[in-house]
């Protein structure tokens, strides 16, 4: 097994990924560099292919073909080291609504492997980190929709990745918890160094210097800063640079 | 990760499936009242027109209602099995699935740290329903108690991976009822629960071929003879033959390259 230079390699390297699910491609020869440290958006539509990519990235199921690579370490060769080294929050909600935030948070903790002293601080520490702390102790059950994604957070942070993957994490919440959870993820990019892979069909939720990739129909048609995708193509907004790419490739 | 992360794993497993069968009161209560209503209604109705011969493993002529035991025991893990399945469902359809899928530690290994979890809660309310059966008069040999427990395991751990092989199959929670009449009633009642296999192959040779290839026969006998502190190596050689059937269908069918859950998908709106 060879370790990787974790200085040069990049956070999510894909390359090659093609998945059909039912006779229809969902994901046609996907190619994709996520680099250490950044907030990286992933921009596309409803079915575009993200929460797919997603799905094969967590490997929740596998690629038919291609290659994924999570700080160098092949997700079908190393799969466990890999997969340690990811944080997700899915798209639809994915808390057991029965068991309060801490019980949730500690199944998380026991799937991971994580010893219980490091565990029970680590749940104080990122419950507080959301602001929590005081309903621990609830079921989630009760919990607003942006209290429950302030969970999944805390959660996919737990045990510390390196990559953190959001699957349209504002997708039904209200504009000022989506304006919290957006800071809250983009501030962990500074104050961690995490990498972040932020998919949405939302496209003011992408800032100029974001590094952007954009999905459409299974296939990544640009990716760069923002700014820069929006000089390619002479467009004024990176809406009407989106428009101008992804309806040139529909005609 | 170590093998310390391995077995905290486990313990998670085997804590949240134990937090959310005490959490489920009614689960516990209907597993009991299910055999008990058998045991106290249909097999009193019968205990006086149907006695049963003398035959392995007994030694003595016994009353319907003690033969019946064993297979409500075998009843209760059926049931149980069939409800870690639904919960498996259950768990896709609220996405919860995707946390314990996404782990690190190997599929395989979840999926049996679960099995055995499920397995574990049926004993509780297998002595539970054996200590009720007890004061209404049923004593089986004492040490049949201690001896019966390795069957216990071994055919709880069968009807798990049967239940976590079904559970792959199963699109949606409305699917259940089909488990029911497709899977429960013709195990419980094409078997050895109710009736001998002798008093079957009499009154159907055809019915008795089908209840020699009902794996839920084997469990029950497996059952009846360890609580009479005796072994029929056959039955139990079968009831672990099933289980690596079972539960090599139910890791093939999670595995994420070429596992029926990758048709099944596993929840999410979008493509």
């Amino acid at each position: 097994m060879t370790v990787p230079d974790q200085t040069q390699v990049p956070a999510l390297a894909v390359d090659g990924l093609t998945h059909k699910i039912g006779g229809r491609t969902i994901l046609d020869s996907v190619g994709v560099a996520v680099p250490a440290g950044r907030f990286v958006v992933l921009l596309g539509q409803n079915g575009a292919g993200k929460t797919t990519l997603f799905s094969l990235v967590t490997r929740l199921y596998t690629a038919q073909a291609g290659a994924i690579r999570i700080f160098g370490h092949d997700l079908r060769q190393e799969s466990s080291r890999a997969l340690s080294q990811l944080g997700v929050v899915f798209q639809q909600r994915a808390l057991d609504p029965d068991l309060s935030a801490h019980q949730n948070l500690w199944y998380h903790a026991a799937l991971h492997g994580m010893p219980w002293g490091t565990a029970r601080k680590r749940i104080a520490e990122e419950l507080g980190r959301v602001g929590l702390a005081a309903y621990a102790k609830r079921k989630v059950r009760g919990f607003s929709g942006g209290e429950a994604r302030r969970v999944e957070i805390a959660r996919a942070l737990l045990h510390n990745p390196r990559l953190l993957l959001c699957d349209e994490a504002t997708v039904g919440l209200d504009i000022r918890s989506r304006a919290e959870i957006i800071a809250d993820v983009r501030g962990l990019v500074r104050d961690r160094n995490l990498t972040v892979l932020w998919a949405t069909h939302l496209i003011d939720e992408v800032q100029p210097d974001d590094l952007t990739i954009i999905l459409h129909q299974g296939k990544v048609l640009n990716q760069g800063p923002a700014r820069a995708i929006i000089a390619a193509v002479g467009a004024s907004s990176l809406n009407e640079a989106f428009r101008s790419i992804t309806e040139g490739k529909a005609a | 990760m170590t093998g310390a992360g391995w077995a905290r794993c486990f313990i998670g497993i085997c804590w949240r499936e134990g937090l959310r069968f005490i959490q489920q009161r009614s689960r516990f209560v209907s597993a009991l009242v299910r055999p008990l209503i058998w045991l106290f209604v249909f097999a009193a109705g019968f205990r006086s027109v149907l006695g049963v011969s003398i035959i392995p493993p007994y030694e003595t002529y016994i009353l319907y209602d003690e033969y019946i035991i064993p297979g409500l025991i075998a009843m209760i893990q059926l049931f149980n099995g069939m409800q870690s399945s639904l919960s498996m469902v259950y768990d896709r359809e609220m996405g919860s699935m995707r946390v314990l899928l996404t782990s690190p530690v190997p599929r395989w290994f979840l999926l049996v740290s679960k099995l055995i979890a499920g397995t574990l809660l049926s004993l509780p309310q297998i002595y539970v329903f054996l200590g009720i059966a007890w004061l209404y008069g049923i004593e089986l040999p004492p040490l049949g108690y201690i001896t019966v427990l390795p069957a216990l395991i071994l055919s709880g751990l069968m009807l798990g991976a049967l239940g976590l092989l079904l559970s792959s199959m199963i699109r949606q929670l409305e699917n259940f009822a089909g488990v029911m009449n497709f899977i429960i009633f013709p195990m419980f009642f094409a078997s050895s629960a109710l009736y001998p296999l002798w008093k079957i192959e009499e009154a159907s040779p055809l019915l008795h071929d089908i209840c020699s290839y009902n794996p839920f026969t084997y469990a029950v006998e497996g059952i009846r003879f360890m609580l009479y502190v005796k072994f029929d190596p056959f039955s139990i050689e079968m009831v672990a033959g099933f289980l690596v059937v079972f539960l090599g269908g139910a890791i093939a069918a999670y595995d994420p390259a070429k596992g029926l859950i990758a048709r099944v998908r596993t929840g999410g709106a979008g493509a």
